[in-house]
């Protein structure tokens, strides 16, 4: 049984000028101990399907899900209580930005301390042994001294080492990490994204990495799902992705890679990614593709099947030629 | 990013329609604000009424029924309609007066407001623009009227000037315009450290045009905003003047002064001590509600109470 | 911290000096002879004219009659009062137990009350408990407090007859005032039926007075809450699975405070203010009502004395507040 298991996820936020979707019929499936990551452009509603998933979308959110099940239990029908005893113990979340997503006006070690008092009830001196050996464990230098620091006195790459420290606090059985590296510096990068692989192998937890870094996907994690405009295009362990790309859109991804650039200009893919304003009948990466025809642009594609990665296409590729193209023809 | 979508396709409608001017702009963020419109049609509504009093009103504010002393309101048992709301304690018409009295508030809130205004703008422009040690000593002066509480110190400059209307709302004004200096110094010197100030620098411009000119109508809009809620205090502090018969004096038919004469008949004749009151709260709470509107369409970031 | 406590009180020197300077001015700027106006409707003989004025200082030149006022101010001189014949410090520290004892609940209440509608506004923004809270707050905002204090006391004084109109203590009652304090000297007088007297003589007051700060109150810490409940460590406090009452009340409300507590350093002012007119309107012997009572007495004296020592009030309080700010912030305490 997967651990998670989410199924026709969709988000929907009011705005000044209606309804967006920013997440439209996405299916997740984690199993324990996996190690996978979400890849794709900033709107393509990676991180607001997690978000949705801890309970953490503003109040212009409204979610439906088919299924929406942690571990054997359904989150959607749970009352607010239930859920927030799994928030933050099963389930923890590190984000983007650690300098702000630590609160200035409490020590770390507070903030630390404070998810074992209300998860698991742990004394004082126990909270406190607890801390230290966490600290310990992100790699912070003298944490009996930096549990008494306050968030303004740390670096970017330290804080982010507390948010993990936090997060790890209750051992949870799912971590999800939204862009933790995006905002720290390249030399840092590569040290929290190491650590948190190690973290996931000794602790046996799953691992969800949301980025939108093909290299960061290629060095870290087993199983990659690609999101294009709030939708999943597909789905494969990574060798494979690399290898033979399904979906137009993850092709063109790995072909932007500097890596694996064989031209001196780097390629790139053209437009952006559709806005609020933008009504798209067919496929939504029809605007953008290089192979897309009129039956792209009328009629929304289906998922391909397991062996294709479920590539949202109608043409999914195979070693980079589109196939059943002559059918439509 | 939709912008950057219009560049790759052909734009689908040709005559694309104009962005909303800067007034359209702000009317439209206002008129979102419900109660902002509210206070705006009421402050409208006393307008009207301090403009035309003498033409709306049914008598004099200062002609006396001396048969009608006291009078209850039409509605209410010896009531009559001859005096819709009532008469105070000599026989006068609480309409006609209170009708009277938004003028009397008007003319306050809009003399004080100007004096203040320009008072605090001028000196907080120059203050923005002064060497150091000139900005250091305007502020600390002040900071020093500041330190007292302004209905006390509008209290003793009457005193020193001599109870009169005049006097009050020359008090009201000396109390209230520090708020400006201190609002437009910090606006100015935001916006002083600006490219277009540069700009206009090498240009030529003389230094009275980059203050008054150039820098001074991109700082507007926080005092715009610091004026509406200027003028609710004076009508505020004017009235609490004549209440304590320090502002207006009697007959004037002010309202706080209406209110002090009415105090004794509080328990006999509550409209004499209700009517000017109310005529003061919603008069305020208009121009408050107004005043919220304004910062909210002027400048999100305002978001002071 | 140290560093921003000595550069705080820096700025506390020049202050001072420019409220004594204006407090000097107010006997010389008012229209006509001081020593006339001093002495009160029946005149003095040119003998006495001459006397008064060499006690007085005014034959001296007029620094030198400010060198002697401010050294007279170091040594808690500010004169004397020409109604009771008390020096004005004396009368000063007699009364002003009354109003601190008034403030004090008023400020309370106004904490109390405004701190958590604020919150509660805002974490359900939007919704009718917010609508309506905040148009009862813009309402209390607007609310002339002198008119308010005669609506409450023609309800609740003499229509429901619950509360006294006037005072700080029925006459029933007499006892030694060591404190000051009615609260505190009514329960130690022993006499039964005192302190529900204190109580109910401060009710009325204490709503009145509390109005605009409650307020103000109430709506700078919904504004501040919606500013915070958008910042990242609020989500991370979601995330860890805490209740409401803890992200709200805690990891946001603390943040939220550190303006908060600006506003309400600087209601002191508005609550002196605000004290003339309720003092003046509930007979409270506080210093309030001495003001306006002297003003009205032409006890320039003390109008003198009593601005100047309303001013250090306000300024003790403002740098108070401002050590509370570089407390509650931890990136200023370091």
């Amino acid at each position: 049984m997967a651990l998670l298991e989410i199924r026709n996820l969709s988000v929907d936020f009011k705005t000044a000028g209606g309804k967006f979707r920013a997440v439209d019929n996405v299916d997740v499936a984690v199993d324990k101990g996996d190690l996978m990551a979400i890849v794709g452009e900033s709107g393509s509603g990676k991180s607001v399907s997690m978000l949705a998933v801890m309970g953490l979308l503003p109040w212009t959110a409204t979610v439906t899900a088919d299924v929406m099940r942690f571990d054997g239990q359904d989150l959607l029908k749970m009352p607010a209580r239930k859920r927030r005893q799994i928030i933050g113990r099963d389930i923890s979340m590190i984000f983007q930005e650690p300098m702000s997503s630590l609160n200035p006006c409490f020590t770390v070690g507070f903030q630390i301390k404070e998810a074992l008092k209300s998860h698991l009830g742990l004394d004082r001196k126990q909270r406190h042994a607890r801390a230290i050996e966490l600290l310990e464990q992100v790699g912070i230098p003298a944490p009996e001294k930096r549990l008494s620091a306050f968030p303004h006195q740390l670096s970017g790459g330290m804080s982010q080492r507390m948010m993990i420290a936090m997060a790890l606090a209750c051992k949870p059985k799912l971590l999800i990490a939204d862009e933790p590296t995006t905002a720290l510096d390249v030399t840092i990068q590569a040290q929290i994204l190491e650590l948190l692989t190690d973290l996931q192998k000794n602790t046996g937890m799953a691992l969800i990495l949301i980025t939108h870094d093909m290299g960061v996907v290629a060095e870290t994690v087993d199983r990659v799902a690609v999101q294009y405009a709030g939708r999943r295009v597909e789905e494969q362990n990574v060798v494979d992705l690399f290898d033979d790309p399904h979906h137009p859109y993850t092709a063109a991804l790995l072909a932007a890679l500097p890596e694996r650039a064989h031209n001196r200009l780097l390629p790139t893919i053209k437009g952006v990614v559709p806005g609020q304003f933008d009504k798209i009948d067919g496929c939504v990466f029809a605007p953008r593709c290089q192979f897309a025809d009129a039956r792209c642009r009328a009629v929304p594609p289906k998922p391909a099947g397991k062996e294709l990665g479920d590539a949202l296409c109608h043409y999914p590729l195979i070693k980079g030629q589109p196939q059943n193209k002559e059918m439509s023809a | 990013m939709t912008d950057r979508t219009a560049e790759l396709e052909p734009p689908a409608i040709p005559a694309q329609p104009k962005p909303p001017g800067p007034l359209k702009e702000f009317w439209n963020s206002f008129k979102e604000n419900r109660g902002a419109v509210i206070g705006l049609c009421i402050f409208a509504a006393f307008l009207f009424i301090a403009i035309f009093a003498p033409w709306i009103a049914p008598y004099d504010a200062s002609e006396q029924f001396r048969d009608a002393l006291l009078q209850p309101p039409a509605w209410q048992e010896g009531g009559s309609w001859q005096f819709p709301l009532g008469t105070d304690p000599l026989g006068r018409d609480m309409l006609s007066r209170l009708l009277h009295g938004a003028r009397f508030s008007f003319f306050i809130g809009i003399i004080v407001v100007s004096l203040s205004l320009v008072t605090g703008v001028v000196i907080g422009v120059i203050a923005g623009f002064s060497p150091k040690w000139a900005d250091t000593l305007i502020m600390r002066v002040m900071d020093i009227i500041l330190s007292f509480p302004s209905l006390l110190l509008a209290l003793v400059l009457v005193a020193i000037l001599g109870p009169s209307l005049i006097n009050a709302m020359i008090a009201i004004a000396v109390v209230l315009q520090p708020h400006f200096v201190r609002l437009t110094r910090a606006a100015v010197m935001s916006e002083r450290a600006r490219d277009y100030v540069t700009a206009a620098k090498v240009a030529g411009a003389g230094r009275f045009r980059i203050m008054f000119l150039t820098v001074l109508p991109n700082c507007l809009a926080p005092i715009i905003v610091q004026a509406a809620l200027s003028f609710s205090t004076a009508v505020l502090d004017a009235a609490a003047l004549g209440f304590l018969g320090m502002g207006a004096q009697p007959p004037t038919p002010e309202w706080g002064t209406m209110l002090a004469e009415a105090r004794e008949f509080l328990l006999r004749a509550w409209w004499v001590v209700t009517l000017p009151g109310v005529c003061i709260l919603v008069t305020v709470l208009a121009i408050n509600l107004m005043g919220d509107g304004l910062r909210d369409a002027l400048d999100p970031k305002l978001k002071r109470s | 911290m140290l560093q921003f406590l000595f550069k705080r009180l820096l700025t506390f020197v020049p202050t001072f000096i420019g409220v004594t300077i204006i407090s000097f001015a107010f006997i010389r700027l008012l229209p006509g002879d001081p020593i006339l106006l001093l002495a009160g409707e029946r005149g003095v003989a040119p003998e006495r004219y001459a006397e008064l004025a060499a006690q007085f200082g005014f034959d001296q030149p007029i620094w030198r009659q400010y060198l002697d006022y401010l050294g007279g101010i170091f040594q808690g001189d500010l004169g004397i009062s020409f109604t009771t014949k008390r020096p004005v410090l004396d009368e000063f520290f007699t009364l002003f137990p009354a109003t601190l004892e008034l403030s004090l609940c008023a400020i309370t209440l106004a904490v109390i009350i405004g701190i958590p509608a604020g919150v509660i506004a805002a974490v359900n923004r939007g919704k009718f408990f917010d609508q309506a809270l905040m148009t009862t707050a813009l309402t209390g905002y607007s609310m002339p407090i002198f008119w308010w204090a005669l609506l409450l006391i023609i309800v609740f004084s003499s229509g429901l007859g619950w509360t006294p109109v006037s005072g700080r203590m029925s006459l029933m009652y007499f006892f030694d005032t060591p404190t000051g304090f009615m609260l505190i000297d009514s329960l130690l007088s022993g006499q039964e039926g005192a302190f529900r007297s204190a109580v109910a003589h401060l009710i009325l007051p204490t709503v009145v007075l509390a109005t605009i700060p409650l307020a103000v109150i109430a709506r700078q810490t919904r504004s501040a809450m919606l500013e915070v409940l958008g910042e990242d460590y609020v989500r991370t406090a979601r995330a860890k699975g805490l209740s409401p009452l803890r992200v709200n009340g805690l990891h946001a409300l603390r943040n939220a405070m550190i303006p908060v507590v600006t506003v309400i350093g600087l209601s002191v002012g508005t609550l002196l203010a605000g004290a003339i007119l309720t003092e003046t309107i509930f007979s409270w012997p506080g210093i309030g009502k001495w003001m306006v009572d002297s003003i009205f007495r032409r006890d320039y004296q003390v109008v003198q004395g009593g601005l100047l020592l309303i001013a250090t009030i306000v300024m003790a309080v403002n740098l108070l507040v401002d050590v509370l700010y570089g407390m509650i912030n931890p990136k200023i305490r370091k």
